[in-house]
C-alpha cells in the first residue's frame, strides 16, 4: 500500500477522532461518539499494519491479542466506583509505552540525520520520554492513592519547592548532555539517567497531592498522556499521532482547568501540592462557635421525604464509598412515583475524578435529565424543601462563602442551606478532605443523620412505605 | 441519684414535671424516679402509666422529699398552698430543685430558698443561646399559650373564623391583630390561620417580620422612622415615646376594624406595657374578643383583670394566666422534655450523677442558687439567638488588580520571539508539524469545551483509548531486525491494546448506562 492511502486513512482517523469527541457533547449522541472514535483507532491500525509493518506479525497480533483481552477483561469487571483508578493505571501504560517507543526510536539508528535536524530529533526523543515517564509514575502513584493502596494524604518533604527545582534543572542539564553525547552517537547515560529523574518527579508530584484534588490529578495525567504522544509523533514525523496528542492533551488540560476553577484554586497551587496544610488549621479554628447539631433517625427522614414537593440530592465521594447508589435510585423512584420532584445537583468536584457521581448514578439507571450541575441547579435551592446530602462535605460547605480566610474561601458551593431544612448523612463529624470545619451541620436547619450511607438510605427506603 | 416529682399545689395548675414516656428517658441516664401519686392525674397520666414506665409512686410526700436528691416542679415552691403543705420546708440540704423560679420578681423566696442551703436551677433563667433552644422551657409554654389563646377566643367569639359562602348566605371571615411576634404571637398567628382568620401581626421588632409572613400573617409595618426594637436576647425593649404614639395610633385604627385581639407584648423585668386603652376597647364591635397573654404582668389591656374573663363595652377580656395549664397534657410533655435536656446536659457521664457545672453557659445561666448561695444574675450571655446586627461584616471589597498592559502582552511577545527564533532554525518538515500540531490543540480546545460536564468521566476514559494511538509508533518499529527494537516494541504493542480495547469496552458500557 502506498504511502499516499496511509495517509488518506490517518486524515480519516483524525475525523473519526474529532467526530468521538464532538459526539460527547450530549449523552444522546455519545455512544455514537464513541463508535466513531473505535473506527477511527481500527482505521490507523489497519492502515499502519497493512501500509507500514513488513515483519514480525506474529509479535504484534501476539501483543494485540493478549493486551486486547487483558482490556475487555478489565473493562468488563471494574465496578463503576472505581472508574478512577482505571483511569489513572490506563494512564500509565500510555505513559510507559511512550518510554519504550521513546527508547527504541533512540536505539534505532536506521534514519541518518545530522546537524539541526539531528537536534530537534533528540529533544523531540527527549521530551517524549520524558513526559511518558512523568506520566507513568504519576499514573501509578495515582493509581495506588486512589485505591487507597497508599494514603491519600498529602506527603511533604522538607524543601520540596527547591526538590522540585533540581530535578527540573538537572532534566534541563542533562538534555543539553544528551543532545552532544548523541551527535557523538553516545548519550543512552542521560537518557537513563533523565529517565530515573522524572519517575522520581511523577512519583513526587503526586504523593504532594491532597485526596480532594485528584479530580485535578487525574485530569492533568490525561492531559500528560496525550503530550506523550504528541511528542512522539513529533518525533517520528507522524502527523496522527501529533494530532490525537494534541487533541487529549487540549481535554486533558480544559478538565484540569474545570476542575481548578471548580475548586477556586490555581493549577500551580493544585500542583505545587498539599491542600489544607497551609492556613487549614487557623481558619478552622477562627469560624468561632460551634453549635449545636441535630441528629435525626431513619425514619424522621423518610417523614420529611414524604411530606416534601421539592427534594435534591447532593451526592460525594462517600456515596461512591458505600456504593449506595443503586438504593439512591430507589429512593428516588419512590418518591417520584409519589410526583415529589427529586433532582440532582452535582458539584464539578464531587468524587475523584471529573464526572465520577454522573457516572455512578447513570450505573444505578438514575435518568440523566434530572441531574443537574452546580451552575444549573444553585439558584433554585430556595425552593427545595429537602436537600440530602451523601457523604460529601467541602461542596456543601458555606464557609466557602461566608469565612474569607477559609482555605476554600470562593471555591463554588452547593448552597444547600438556602433550603428549607437539609439533611446530612455522615459517618461521624470528622472533617472533609480540605481539613475545614463545616458550619453546615450546625445550622438550624440542618438535621445529621450518622452511619453508613448504604445502610440509613436502606432504612430510610424502608420507612417510605 | 433519685428524682422526686411532687404533685403541683397551686391553685388550679394541671401541668405535672415528668411524664411517663420520659420517665423511661431519665431511667436511661441513670436515674431513679419517684412520682407522688395523682401528680399527673389532671394531666391525664395515670399512676400505672408511670409504674409501667419503672416509676415508683410514693403516697407520702414528705417521704417523696426526703427520699429524692432531685426535685423535678412546675411551679416554683411555694408557702402556703391549698393542702397547707410549705414545699420550701420540705426541701433539705443538698437537694437541687429545677422548676420555674423567676428569680427576679420572687426575691423573697430566694432568700428563702437559700436558708435551705439547696441547688436550685430555674428553667427560665436558661440563657437564650442556639444550643439551649431544646431546654428552653419558656419557648414551649409559650407556643402553648399562643395555641390555646386562639382556642379561647373561638370559645368567646360568636362566629366562625373562617370566611364561607353558604346556602344561608356569606360569611365574613373573622379578623385577628395579634400583637407581639414573639413564639406566643408566632404560635396564634399560626392556629388562628389555620383556623381559617385574616391575621394580621405587630411586633416593635422589625426582624421578626419574616417569621410573621412565614406564618401566613401580614406583618403592621409602622410609618415610623427606623427603630429597632430588640434588646438583649432577641427580647424586646422599651421603645420611645414617639414611637409609642405612633404604635398607638395603629391599634386605635386596627381595634375599629378587627373581631379577635391576642396581646403577648411583655419587656423582661417590667410591667406588661398597656397598649389597648379603654377608648380603644369602646371602639371594637359588639361580641369582639380580646386574650391578653401579658395579664399576669399587669395585662396589656387596660381593662384585663388577670384570671377572669371579663365582658367590658361588649367585649369579652380574657386575662387567663394559666394557659399552658390549660392544656396540661401537652404542656407537661414539653415541659418534661426540656427537663430531660437540661438533666442530659448535667450528666455528661449518664450515669445518674449530675454535676453543676459552672463553665457551662447553660447550666451557670440556670443555676440561680448553688449549694444555698445565690448566684443569680449570671454573666450576661455571650451570644444571642439573633445575630449581632452592629457588628455588620466589613463587606471585603474585591480589589480588582487591573493587569498592566504589560503583564497581558509580555507572554504574547515572549511567545512570539520563540516562535520566530523557532521558526528562523527549524527545518520545515518540522515546521509543517508543529503546524499541524498547534491547529489540532485549537480544535481540540473548540471541542472539549462543548463536552457536557457529565460525560466527564466518558471523556477521559475515551481520551485515554485514543491516546494509545501511541501504539502506531510501536508498530513502526516492530519490523526491525533488532531483536530488541522489536521486544521494546512488542511490549509497546501489548501495553497501548490493553488501553484500546479497554478503554473503548469501559467507555461503552458507561455510556449505555446514561439513559433518560
Amino acid at each position: 500500500m502506498s504511502q499516499g492511502i496511509v495517509s488518506i486513512a490517518y486524515i480519516g482517523a483524525t475525523i473519526m477522532f474529532i467526530l468521538a469527541l464532538g459526539g460527547l457533547s450530549n449523552p444522546e449522541t455519545s455512544r455514537r461518539g464513541n463508535l466513531y472514535g473505535i473506527l477511527g483507532m481500527t482505521m490507523a491500525l489497519l492502515a499502519t499494519i497493512i501500509g507500514i509493518v513488513s515483519d514480525h506479525y506474529i509479535i504484534l497480533f501476539g501483543g494485540l491479542l493478549i493486551g486486547g483481552s487483558i482490556g475487555m477483561v478489565l473493562a468488563r469487571k471494574v465496578a463503576m466506583t472505581q472508574m478512577p483508578e482505571l483511569v489513572a493505571i490506563l494512564h500509565s501504560l500510555v505513559g510507559l509505552a511512550a518510554v519504550l517507543v521513546g527508547f527504541a526510536n533512540f536505539l534505532d539508528h536506521g534514519n541518518v540525520l545530522s546537524g539541526i535536524d539531528k537536534t530537534i530529533h533528540d529533544v523531540e526523543t527527549y521530551l517524549g520520554i520524558l513526559i511518558g515517564a512523568l506520566t507513568f509514575s504519576g499514573s501509578v502513584i495515582a493509581f495506588l492513592k486512589l485505591s487507597a493502596r497508599i494514603s491519600g494524604k498529602p506527603l511533604i518533604l522538607p524543601g520540596k519547592h527547591w526538590l522540585n527545582l533540581t530535578l527540573l534543572i538537572g532534566a534541563v542539564l542533562l538534555a543539553f548532555s544528551f543532545v552532544n553525547g548523541s551527535a557523538h552517537g553516545g548519550g543512552t547515560l542521560a537518557l537513563v539517567l533523565m529517565t530515573i529523574i522524572s519517575l522520581g518527579f511523577g512519583v513526587h508530584m503526586v504523593m504532594a497531592i491532597g485526596g480532594a484534588d485528584m479530580p485535578v490529578v487525574v485530569s492533568m495525567l490525561n492531559s500528560y498522556s496525550g503530550w506523550a504522544a504528541a511528542a512522539t509523533g513529533f518525533m517520528l514525523n507522524n502527523d496522527l499521532l501529533i494530532v490525537v496528542g494534541a487533541l487529549v492533551g487540549s481535554s486533558g488540560a480544559i478538565l484540569s482547568y474545570i476542575m481548578c476553577r471548580a475548586m477556586n484554586r490555581r493549577f500551580l497551587s493544585v500542583i505545587a501540592g498539599g491542600f489544607g496544610t497551609s492556613g487549614g488549621e487557623t481558619a478552622a479554628g477562627a469560624e468561632g462557635e460551634e453549635g449545636e447539631i441535630i441528629a435525626v433517625e431513619a425514619v424522621e427522614v423518610a417523614e420529611m421525604l414524604l411530606d416534601s414537593k421539592e427534594i435534591m440530592i447532593i451526592p460525594g465521594y462517600g456515596m461512591a464509598v458505600a456504593q449506595a447508589q443503586h438504593i439512591v435510585n430507589d429512593i428516588t423512584r419512590k418518591l417520584r412515583d409519589k410526583k415529589i420532584n427529586v433532582r440532582f445537583g452535582i458539584h464539578p468536584v464531587a468524587g475523584r475524578m471529573p464526572g465520577h457521581m454522573n457516572v455512578l448514578l447513570a450505573e444505578a439507571k438514575v435518568p440523566y435529565d434530572i441531574v443537574f450541575e452546580l451552575d444549573e441547579i444553585n439558584g433554585d435551592f430556595p425552593d427545595v424543601d429537602v436537600s440530602i446530602v451523601i457523604g460529601a462535605n467541602d461542596i456543601v460547605n458555606p464557609a466557602a462563602q461566608e469565612v474569607p480566610n477559609s482555605p476554600i474561601a470562593g471555591m463554588p458551593v452547593l448552597e444547600c442551606w438556602k433550603g428549607k431544612t437539609t439533611i446530612v448523612l455522615k459517618r461521624s463529624m470528622a472533617t472533609g478532605y480540605a481539613g475545614v470545619s463545616n458550619p453546615l451541620f450546625y445550622k438550624e436547619n440542618t438535621r445529621m443523620l450518622f452511619g453508613d450511607a448504604k445502610e440509613s438510605l436502606s432504612e430510610v427506603l424502608k420507612n417510605l412505605g | 441519684m433519685r428524682i422526686g416529682v411532687p404533685k403541683e399545689m397551686h391553685e388550679g395548675e394541671r401541668r405535672v414535671a415528668t411524664t411517663p414516656e420520659v420517665a423511661v428517658l431519665l431511667r436511661k441516664l441513670g436515674f431513679e424516679v419517684s412520682v407522688e401519686s395523682g401528680a399527673g392525674s389532671e394531666a391525664k397520666f395515670t399512676d400505672a402509666a408511670y409504674e409501667a414506665a419503672g416509676v415508683t409512686i410514693v403516697t407520702d410526700v414528705k417521704k417523696l422529699y426526703s427520699d429524692s436528691d432531685i426535685i423535678l416542679k412546675v411551679r416554683a415552691p411555694e408557702k402556703k398552698t391549698r393542702s397547707r403543705r410549705n414545699e420550701i420546708k420540705l426541701l433539705n440540704a443538698d437537694q437541687t430543685l429545677i422548676s420555674f423560679i423567676q428569680p427576679g420578681q420572687n426575691t423573697e423566696l430566694m432568700q428563702e430558698l437559700s436558708a435551705q442551703k439547696v441547688t436550685v436551677l430555674a428553667m427560665d433563667s436558661i440563657p437564650r443561646i442556639s444550643r439551649a433552644q431544646k431546654m428552653d422551657a419558656l419557648s414551649s409554654m409559650a407556643n402553648i399559650a399562643g395555641y390555646r389563646a386562639v382556642v379561647e377566643a373561638a370559645q368567646h367569639f360568636g362566629r366562625f373564623f373562617t370566611g364561607q359562602i353558604t346556602a344561608a348566605g356569606k360569611i365574613p371571615p373573622a379578623k385577628v391583630l395579634v400583637i407581639g411576634a414573639g413564639v406566643a404571637g408566632l404560635s396564634a398567628i399560626g392556629a388562628a390561620r389555620s383556623m381559617g382568620a385574616i391575621v394580621r401581626a405587630f411586633d416593635t421588632r422589625p426582624e421578626v417580620k419574616e417569621q410573621v409572613e412565614s406564618m401566613d400573617g401580614e406583618f403592621l409595618m409602622l410609618d415610623f422612622a427606623d427603630e429597632d426594637g430588640s434588646g438583649e436576647g432577641g427580647y424586646a425593649k422599651v421603645m420611645s415615646d414617639e414611637f409609642i404614639k405612633a404604635e398607638m395610633a395603629l391599634f386605635a385604627e386596627q381595634a375599629k376594624e378587627v373581631d379577635i385581639i391576642i396581646t403577648t407584648a411583655l419587656i423582661p423585668g417590667r410591667p406588661a406595657p398597656e397598649l389597648i386603652t379603654e377608648a380603644m376597647v369602646e371602639s371594637m364591635k359588639e361580641g369582639s374578643v380580646i386574650v391578653d397573654l401579658a395579664a399576669e404582668m399587669g395585662g396589656n389591656c387596660k381593662l384585663t383583670e388577670a384570671d377572669k374573663v371579663v365582658i367590658k363595652h361588649g367585649v369579652t377580656i380574657i386575662g387567663y394566666t394559666d394557659l399552658p395549664s390549660r392544656l396540661a397534657t401537652q404542656a407537661s410533655q414539653l415541659y418534661a422534655t426540656n427537663l430531660r435536656h437540661l438533666l442530659t446536659d448535667l450528666t455528661p457521664e449518664k450515669d445518674g450523677n449530675i454535676v453543676v457545672n459552672m463553665e457551662d453557659e447553660i447550666i451557670r445561666g440556670a443555676t440561680v442558687i448553688k449549694n444555698g448561695e445565690i448566684t443569680w444574675p449570671p454573666p450576661a450571655p455571650k451570644l444571642s439567638a439573633a445575630p449581632a446586627k452592629k457588628k455588620a461584616v466589613p463587606v471585603v471589597e474585591k480589589v480588582e488588580v487591573k493587569k498592566s498592559v504589560w503583564s497581558v502582552l509580555l507572554p504574547f511577545i515572549i511567545g512570539s520571539i520563540a516562535l520566530l527564533g523557532l521558526g528562523s532554525v527549524a527545518p520545515p518538515a518540522f515546521m509543517s508539524h508543529f503546524t499541524v500540531f498547534v491547529l489540532a490543540c485549537f480544535v481540540g480546545y473548540m471541542v472539549i469545551w462543548n463536552v457536557t460536564p457529565s460525560l466527564h468521566t466518558p471523556l477521559m476514559s475515551v481520551t485515554n483509548a485514543i491516546s494509545s494511538i501511541i501504539i502506531i509508533g510501536a508498530l513502526l518499529q516492530i519490523s526491525s531486525d533488532r531483536g530488541l527494537i522489536v521486544f521494546l516494541a512488542g511490549i509497546s504493542i501489548l501495553l497501548t491494546s490493553i488501553n484500546i480495547f479497554g478503554g473503548f469496552a469501559v467507555t461503552q458500557r458507561m455510556l449505555s448506562m446514561f439513559r433518560k
